[in-house]
């Protein structure tokens, strides 16, 4: 197998991209979930994430959260330069904790929606996209 | 990016007490996310619309709060659940302080 100039160039960059976002942009989507529970314990389940598992363009990426009996939903990007995306208040008159949105993906990367519950809980769902080309503009 | 800016929204024209309609708006917007350069490498500045809300008859449906990372004409599809005939009123909030207003009448019967 032989790579061209542009290949191995992209792999190069591939790689170091891998080895040191994940450390970077993961804590600060660690902290915006903090903020967000206020430190309290998260559960996995009882949200629903649909990301697409491959997508082509990161400029954007169709997103679709609910979570049964929640408030409020908090999607985060953990790869992007600034990882919070929207969060979504459902009010009184909402007919069920869903949304559907388009967002933009820096790269590949974990969609993250935590969810509050009415009772006061939290839980929260990820999903890994794989972008091919980031929506960021850089 | 006052200019050139349009909401559109796709509602249903009547529904019956109680029942639960879905609701797609989309609002032609940039949305530069302040993350990008221009051909002399100078950053662009943010600006984008950071909040959408939904009410029906003055109660809350939805209200959302958006970052740069929502897309270029920023869509979104959500669930209401419609007690009487009224009026949905669609708020868009942008960052250089315009808001963007719509209103869709549905009818109960």
């Amino acid at each position: 197998m032989d790579f061209t100039r542009r290949e191995t160039l992209a792999l190069g960059a591939g790689a170091v991209a891998l080895t040191v976002l994940p450390f970077r942009v993961n804590a600060a989507a660690e902290d915006a979930i903090a903020a967000f529970t206020g430190g309290a314990a998260v559960a996995d389940g009882g949200v629903n994430l649909t990301a697409p598992e491959i997508a082509e363009n990161g400029n954007t990426v169709p997103i679709s959260v609910s979570a049964e009996g929640a408030t409020v939903i908090m999607l985060l990007a953990a790869g992007n330069p600034t990882p919070g995306v929207a969060t979504y208040n459902f009010g009184e008159l909402a007919g069920s904790a869903s949304a559907s949105t388009r967002i933009r993906l820096a790269g590949t990367q974990d969609v993250v929606a935590v969810a509050k519950m009415a009772d006061g809980s939290f839980a929260q769902a990820r999903s890994t996209v794989k972008v091919t080309i980031g929506g960021c503009g850089g | 990016m006052a200019d050139g800016v349009k909401p559109r929204v796709k509602a249903p024209k009547s529904a019956s007490a109680g029942e639960v309609v879905v609701l797609k708006t989309l609002i032609s917007h940039n949305m530069e996310s302040g993350q990008r350069k221009d051909k002399s490498g100078n950053p662009i500045p943010r600006s984008i619309i950071n909040r959408f809300t939904c009410e029906f008859n003055g109660t809350s449906v939805i209200d959302v709060q958006m970052e740069p990372a929502i897309s270029t004409n920023p869509y979104f599809e959500f669930e209401a659940k419609i007690p009487e005939g009224g009026n949905l009123k669609f708020t868009w909030y942008d960052d250089d302080g315009s808001v963007y207003e719509e209103t869709k009448s549905i009818k109960v019967g």
